[in-house]
């Protein structure tokens, strides 16, 4: 699983059958300082996200498994919302006194 | 599996429902040499792991809906941390030991210290 950020949606009216009703949101892959970090997907959305959400996404097979539906084509889907993030304050770790 | 470095909780309310009830950490995957390599991954906690411990992840679909139990067959979790790592040797040589690797500024010298001492106190430890 990883980060991600919503910057949009994606429409498409034709598709395959089981994918009719699913929200399609466009997001940006983000890294560990939740810079962006490659290039935009087109992600399921599971999780009711919004634009600007900080969301987590789950990749792969397991994707499609968050639907309703068995086994759509999709390979990426939003699972969660992200409310907090508590990182590890990175200069403590540094010095040694990790908590 | 890969060995990974806490960095962080993740804190999430509206959530898939097979999420609900699990921890949710923030991993840096290790190279060989205890540094980072590679992009962050979220996992779920299955071992009571906490930041900064330095934990086995797991990425593999089918062995996790087997541990989690899977509804239908269905669990659309991919990352799953299965330990905490205690010691990694590699060349006879441990690696990490116990401090975070920046990938950038690590001193070589501090970190083969840090390891030495560790060995030391084991082969004391042991009679």
């Amino acid at each position: 699983m990883y980060l991600g950020r919503v910057v949009g949606t994606c429409v498409a009216t034709r598709k395959y059958a089981g994918l009719e009703g699913v929200k399609l949101l466009m997001v940006q892959p983000l890294d560990r300082a939740r810079r962006p970090k490659g290039r935009l997907q087109v992600a399921v959305d599971v999780a009711q996200a919004g634009p600007d959400d900080l969301v987590f996404l789950v990749a792969s097979r397991e994707a499609s498994m968050a639907l309703e539906e068995a086994f759509v084509p999709v390979d990426a889907a939003i699972v969660g919302i992200v409310d907090d993030l508590h990182q590890v304050d990175e200069a403590a770790l540094e010095e040694g006194g990790a908590p | 599996m890969n060995v990974c470095r806490v960095l962080g909780t993740l804190v999430s309310t509206a959530k898939h429902p097979a999420y609900v009830g699990h921890k949710l950490l923030l991993c840096q995957p290790l190279d060989a040499e205890g540094m980072e390599a590679g992009d962050v991954i979220i996992a779920v906690d299955h071992v009571q792991a906490g930041v900064g411990d330095r934990v086995l992840v797991m990425q593999e679909g089918g062995g996790i809906r087997l541990l989690l139990g899977a509804v239908d067959g269905k669990l659309p979790i991919r990352s799953l941390i299965v330990g905490v790592v205690d010691e990694v040797t590699v060349d006879g040589v441990a690696v990490g030991a116990g401090e975070r690797g920046t990938g950038q500024a690590a001193p070589p010298r501090a970190s083969g210290r840090k390891a030495a001492g560790r060995k030391g106190e084991k082969r004391t430890g042991r009679p």
